[in-house]
């Protein structure tokens, strides 16, 4: 009896899962209240004078631009700030993923992904996803830039 | 300073709604949906029919039409109702062409036209005929001399609209259609966003063809017209019925059409009162701007504009981001950045003006209208620079693309 109530728990989770990422809006807004939260209100915002690592992702060209600045300290990301030029999903999902990030050591920030981004955001539409590709690269590249500088 | 502390200031600001995009749609008139009513329920006749309700269908669609000609100083079997502004240019554009593949395969028209003609040209380069796209000076005007250069002796056709829907840039289509019947080639102007806010005579303008919308003028939507002058052939785009003059198959949309002639009757009895009141308004707006809010370029021709439109590239913002923030005081606009298109692609026309991608990204355009208020109108220059000052703090420094 209790396996079964396992299973059905699994199943459900992966179903809110699916689609919370792929498109959780109403149809009188484009983006979810955490997104527009983010983009209001972003967390993190800012730069770090002397950061340890910048990243950065994404052109002008394109219309969306991140950087993202690193403290570390013992390998963790002590703190870490971002400034973005772009959209709402592209702030918002620069904001999230800074929250994500901060407190984890280097390796666990490496593992986060887009897709967590976006369902921490409860999801973005599906022509805005690739913003939460750019965070996490971002992300990506801070913490490559570091490791290259403190290749001891 | 926009500084939105708690949910309940958002749903306040949120009751306030601006609508500042009329070059998209505008908000039906009063009048206008009165005058519909009645074909829906009592007057639903087919005009095609003989008996009674036909007839009476039949002289409510006669009526718009005669409104809609005297607009233009046309004839009234010169116009061809259609669902809209879109078919009306693919009436024109394909309707001429096929029409007249005979004489010739080329055409000539501009790198700022609406998607609607822009789309066409594509589609009939595909099936062997030549296009030319002339391209627009700083202000996205077109030079007479470039349309002229561009005539040869297997050109059947020039398109040029009479105003530009993102940047509001006139053309000079009196000079254009003197080139063209000089030369003897047919000229197509799309005035959807310029019918009933400019005048506009098709003899003064030498013009052949001219497509118009209801529903930016306060008509409903789903309904436009053509404007064939007599005597130029065109093929239709579908079969069936001899309606339209044996242009247009299909039932009348009856209380489209005698909502748009209505909405046109109002616009053409307001039009000169409405553009000295929204030239005003909209050279506030611009001035305001340009004084309180540094790195900012103004889009279009500073004079030579619509005289509702506002058109503006922001250095260090991107347009989706002003026009949420914008949404979330009530403010209603557009934007032209590729972040905001449905393929991800910058405004071709502000690509056109200068080929910087990151300016189209920036961009703003808040377009007025009948309903436009000089209060709306101050609130807007009151909140703005503060959207703006709140995103650029967001914004990283990057040395000649953000800095100011």
């Amino acid at each position: 009896m209790a396996k079964k109530k396992t299973n059905v728990k699994i199943k459900n989770s992966n179903k809110k899962k699916s689609s919370s990422i792929s498109n959780n809006v109403t149809n009188s807004s484009l983006y979810t209240e955490k997104v527009m939260e983010h983009f209001m209100n972003p967390h993190n915002m800012g730069e770090i004078q002397n950061a340890d690592a910048v990243g950065e992702a994404g052109n002008p060209v394109c219309g969306d631009v991140m950087f993202l600045y690193l403290k570390v300290k013992n390998n963790r990301i002590e703190d870490i700030k971002f400034k973005t030029l772009g959209c709402a999903a592209a702030i918002a999902t620069s904001s999230m993923v800074t929250d994500i990030a901060k407190g984890k050591t280097l390796d666990e920030a490496l593992k986060i992904t887009n897709k967590q981004v976006a369902e921490e955001l409860g999801g973005l539409p599906g022509v805005k996803m690739h913003c939460s590709v750019l965070a996490q690269q971002a992300l990506k590249n801070a913490i490559e830039n570091y490791r290259k500088k403190h290749k001891n | 300073m926009i500084c939105v502390k708690n949910k309940n200031e958002i749903q306040l600001q949120k009751k306030k709604r601006i609508y500042l995009d009329y070059a998209a749609t505008a908000p039906v008139r009063k009048e206008v949906v009165k005058e519909m009513l009645p074909y829906f329920s009592d007057k639903f006749g087919n005009p095609s029919s003989l008996h009674s309700f036909g007839l009476e269908a039949k002289a409510a669609v006669s009526n718009a039409r005669k409104t809609i000609a005297n607009v233009i100083n046309a004839e009234e079997d010169e116009i061809i109702f259609t669902s809209g502004g879109t078919e009306s240019d693919n009436l024109a554009i394909k309707g001429v062409a096929y029409a007249n593949k005979d004489k010739g395969n080329h055409i000539i028209t501009s790198k700022i036209e609406h998607h609607a003609v822009l789309n066409t040209m594509k589609e009939l380069e595909k099936e062997g005929f030549k296009v030319t796209y002339i391209p627009v000076d700083k202000y996205g005007q077109v030079n007479p001399k470039d349309v002229e250069n561009a005539i040869t002796d297997d050109t059947i056709l020039i398109s040029i609209m009479h105003a530009n829907n993102e940047i509001g840039t006139i053309q000079p289509i009196s000079q254009i259609g003197k080139i063209a019947k000089k030369n003897d080639v047919i000229f197509h102007t799309d005035a959807v966003q310029s019918f009933c806010h400019l005048p506009i005579d098709v003899d003064k303008f030498n013009v052949d063809l001219l497509s118009v919308s209801s529903h930016k003028i306060g008509g409903p939507k789903g309904v436009g017209a053509l404007y064939v002058r007599k005597g130029i052939p065109i093929k239709p785009l579908f079969n069936g019925g001899p309606h339209e003059f044996n242009k247009r198959a299909g039932t009348e949309n009856v209380p489209g059409i005698v909502g748009f002639g209505k909405a046109a009757e109002i616009a053409s009895k307001e039009m000169k009162k409405e553009s000295v009141r929204l030239t005003r308004l909209r050279d506030r707006l611009i001035n305001s701007i340009i004084s309180s809010i540094p790195g900012v370029r103004l889009n279009g021709h500073p004079k030579n504009r619509l005289p509702n439109n506002v058109n503006f590239s922001f250095i260090g913002v991107e347009g989706e981001a002003m026009l949420l923030m914008l949404d979330s005081l009530g403010i209603a606009a557009s934007t032209g950045s590729a972040c905001s298109s449905h393929d991800l692609s910058p405004s071709h026309v502000l690509l056109a003006l200068d080929p910087d991608p990151v300016k189209a990204h920036g961009s703003l355009r808040f377009t007025l209208g009948h309903e436009t208020t000089e209060e709306e109108i101050n609130y807007v220059i009151k909140m703005l620079p503060g959207v703006v000052e709140k995103i650029r703090k967001i914004t990283p420094r990057i040395e000649g693309v953000t800095t100011i």
